[in-house]
């Protein structure tokens, strides 16, 4: 009797996951602009993986630096715990 | 001489009155006219909370200018930044042409301030 796992649905992971910058066309991504910045970092002000967000690497380096220049300018804080 | 954008956010320290505020910002606006620079567009955010404290001051007054120079003003304007001591934190930044285009944008009310929706393009 061989073991047949049933199939996994694990449909919430895996549809496609897109970068919303391609999707929408967004090409610059301001650092003056803390509100949108926030959806990229977690509740202690970290950044956000790309494998949650699943933004294109292109892009996510530009989030990453947008949010680094946002923090230096203490638009946005290095380290909170509740920023939401 | 190729003429850069760029765009220069600093924060002054919230303990100047109102006049000193302006005329610091007027300095910088005038060493960079003096190089021969075109500064096309100044923004004052005014006295906003900081999200932590810049040397024990938690708020500060941000000033924003956007201007066309020669690469070696920015080196000027650097050195003047870190002299005076009124300025907290400065960040002078290079513009691409999505950059300049979405600046434009930004001037032109293209993303609305009241409900910062976060269309830009």
């Amino acid at each position: 009797m061989t073991l047949i796992n049933e199939t996994v649905v694990r449909n919430a992971e895996n549809r496609k996951k897109y970068c919303r910058f391609k999707k929408s066309g967004i090409k610059y991504i301001d650092y003056k602009d803390p509100n949108f910045l926030l959806k990229f970092v977690n509740e202690q002000g970290k950044l956000l993986p790309r494998r949650l967000t699943g933004t294109s690497l292109k892009f996510q380096r530009r989030v990453a630096q947008a949010v680094k220049r946002a923090r230096h300018l203490a638009l946005m804080p290095y380290v909170t715990d509740a920023l939401k | 001489m190729q003429q850069n954008h760029y765009e220069a956010v600093f924060i002054l320290t919230p303990v100047l009155s109102e006049a000193q505020m302006k005329d610091t910002v007027a300095k910088f606006k005038e060493v960079l006219t003096a190089q021969g620079s075109d500064v096309y567009h100044q923004e004052e955010w005014g006295l906003k909370k900081l999200a932590y404290p810049i040397n024990h001051k938690t708020t500060g007054f941000y000033a924003l200018l956007e201007f066309k120079a020669d690469p070696k003003v920015i080196k000027t304007l650097e050195t003047e930044f870190r002299r005076d001591e009124r300025v907290l934190r400065h960040l002078t930044v290079s513009l691409d042409k999505n950059a300049v285009e979405y600046n434009a944008r930004r001037r032109g009310g293209a993303f609305n301030k009241k409900t910062e929706t976060s269309t830009e393009a």
